[in-house]
């Protein structure tokens, strides 16, 4: 962005702006940031007692933990592709002069606003073995599936993502579209190139910076989802869609500190990790772009 | 000359026709998904208006499970939910038992409201003044400073749940609002978007202000935050929002079932008491509804700043 070189010199009142959020910031999330990480490292919050990695290798070896990690995992490795080509499938679509183009958007990016817990009893309803998706199956003649009791949960989950996700990534790759020059395409035309060819050397490179940050959004929210998991399927969902976030839930209502600091920090050190070598990689690209 | 004229007049015609096909079927593809988007919002709605008779009939069978063969083999399964969206007979007496015969609902109502406003109103002017400081001061720090809040702004809120709960209890403040206030209020979700959008305000409006001899208050009043109304709209509503329907953080700080806002309270409700979980569900989704509506444009404008690179 244009960062002028004529900015004001006056640090003084620069820190003056930021007081107000600084102090609120550093005292509600950068204190218990680093809180955090030493109550990792020690027995206990109240005794205090410095027992270096332990709680992480003890973490490592509990099941629930393993368990909670690989589901996260696994969400993470379906959820995020999909979420991506959905919703640059849909701003594709919406990309172009359709009637109705802007009630079809506004009406994706409705489930982005919708309380969850407002339409929880409907996707219960929905995905319940004698619910409305079952019965459709039933009437098909086919054998019904109990989604939110088997492994087919994570299909629930999946659903219930990507409803609530699509709307806000693909607004967000519409404005990368339209921010790419209508004269790559007219000049990319005039060399003969087919609509596969303009798709995938022109509107796919163009678009990566957009992609990098919608793979970053969609992974983060990919964390939230606990949220839906928790008001469809409740503290103890089916073993498949037991999150981390669960994990640590019922961590904290065990009042076991440790493992729920330890866990957070795996979590937060994988996020950071992954921010960090995307915006990278995505500095590389975009030079070779340029 | 008549017939080539009708010829010509035939090719247009076919590739009209085609052109028209490409555009129902474009059309057609948008239209199956956006039905599957909106149906748990109208059915939501429609069903608020339903009797507690037909919510019955219409979702007994997940409901009620001992009534069905929920143990049996699936083979059994003989009864099914159904979704209804027109209801038989337009009643009001589900609104009539949430507002006036079950007070919890509205109770929880104003809960939501007392915990949201102040974090809008709270996150708006502290991230106006923050991100004017990152957007057009030059300080020492500035970078890495702007870098943590990035940072602490992606991580889940489990992150520094146990801290913070110590914190809230040091300062007696468990069961108490102003524990999630607080952090709502200094979210770095606000400073990242504001500062995105004074990046674009061009600094020669800021040196011109500053030669006719404007102080970097008056700037900021004069200039800054007239030029960034629609961006702070778009934070507010997004901040509205995510705040209104707030699940993990009343779990954690507000134990005390009567202190806790909307969304958990409908979560409790969902299973047992149909008579009224739609019209519950309905009203709870107004505000936000409206809000959507009146403000989409600023709400586009959050999502497209929050993709723009600082």
């Amino acid at each position: 962005m244009r960062t002028g070189k004529l900015k004001t010199n006056n640090s003084c009142l620069a820190w003056l702006f930021l007081g107000p959020s600084l102090l609120g910031f550093a005292f509600f999330y950068l204190l218990p940031f680093v809180a955090g990480f030493y109550y990792s490292l020690v027995d206990s919050p109240s005794s205090g007692n410095f027992v270096g990695i332990h709680n992480y290798t003890a973490l490592l070896k509990n099941p629930s933990f393993l368990l909670a990690l690989s589901n996260t995992a696994k969400f993470i490795v379906i959820c995020v592709p999909l979420n991506m080509a959905l919703s640059l499938g849909a701003a594709l679509l919406l990309n172009r002069k359709i009637r109705g183009r802007n009630l079809f958007r506004t009406i994706f990016i409705t489930p982005l606003i919708i309380p969850i817990a407002s339409v929880v009893l409907v996707w219960q309803a929905f995905f319940d073995l004698n619910g409305v998706l079952n019965s459709l199956i039933h009437a098909l003649g086919y054998q019904p599936v109990d989604w939110l009791k088997t492994d087919w949960s994570r299909v629930v989950i999946l659903v219930v993502y990507l409803w609530k996700n699509i709307g806000y990534c693909m607004i967000l790759f519409l404005a990368g579209l339209q921010n790419i020059p209508v004269e790559y395409y007219e000049a990319a035309r005039i060399d003969g190139a087919g609509r596969f060819q303009e798709f995938f050397r022109i509107t796919l490179v163009y678009l990566t910076p957009t992609t990098f940050f919608v793979f970053v959004i969609s992974i983060i929210n990919s964390f939230k989802v606990f949220r839906e998991t928790y008001l469809i399927a409740g503290e103890y969902p089916q073993n498949s869609i037991y999150m981390l976030q669960h994990y640590m839930n019922n961590m904290f209502l065990a009042l076991d500190y440790q493992k729920l600091t330890s866990a957070a920090f795996i979590m937060a050190a994988f996020i950071v990790a992954v921010v960090f070598l995307l915006f990278r990689a995505e500095r590389k690209i975009s030079k070779l772009i340029n | 000359m008549k017939s080539i004229n009708k010829h010509k007049g035939h090719i247009k015609h076919s590739v009209r026709d085609r052109r028209l096909i490409a555009k129902a079927v474009h059309v057609g593809t948008l239209v199956l998904p956006a039905a599957f988007f909106l149906f748990p919002l109208i059915l939501t709605f429609t069903n608020s208006f339903m009797s507690e008779q037909e919510i019955a009939v219409n979702y007994n069978a997940v409901t009620d499970k001992s009534l069905s063969s929920y143990n049996a083999d699936v083979e059994a399964l003989n009864s099914f939910a159904r979704f209804e969206f027109i209801p038989d007979l337009v009643t009001l007496k589900q609104y009539y038992t949430v507002l006036i015969i079950k007070s919890p609902f509205l109770f929880m109502f104003w809960h939501s409201v007392f915990l949201t406003v102040p974090i809008v109103i709270g996150q708006t002017l502290v991230a106006t003044l923050a991100a004017y400081a990152f957007a057009k001061f030059r300080f020492r720090g500035r970078n890495f400073l702007f870098f943590l809040y990035i940072v602490v702004m992606l991580m889940p809120f489990q992150v520094t749940l146990v801290p913070n709960y110590l914190i809230a209890g040091k300062l007696g403040l468990l069961n108490n609002n102003l524990s999630i206030i607080f952090p709502g209020i200094f979210g770095a979700f606000g400073v990242f978007l504001l500062k995105q959008y004074m990046e674009q305000i061009p600094d020669s409006y800021l040196e011109a202000a500053k030669v006719d001899g404007a102080g970097a208050l008056q700037i900021f009043l004069k200039i800054i935050v007239p030029l960034s109304k629609s961006g702070i709209a778009a934070l507010a509503v997004l901040v509205f929002i995510d705040n209104w329907n707030m699940v993990e953080q009343p779990l954690i700080f507000l134990q005390d079932a009567a202190k806790q806002p909307l969304s958990l309270y409908l979560s409790r409700i969902a299973a047992g008491e149909k008579g009224l979980a739609f019209a519950a569900s309905a009203l709870y989704m107004t505000p936000v509804l409206l809000s959507f509506l009146y403000a989409e444009n600023y709400l586009l404008e959050g999502i497209r700043l929050s993709g723009i690179k600082g």
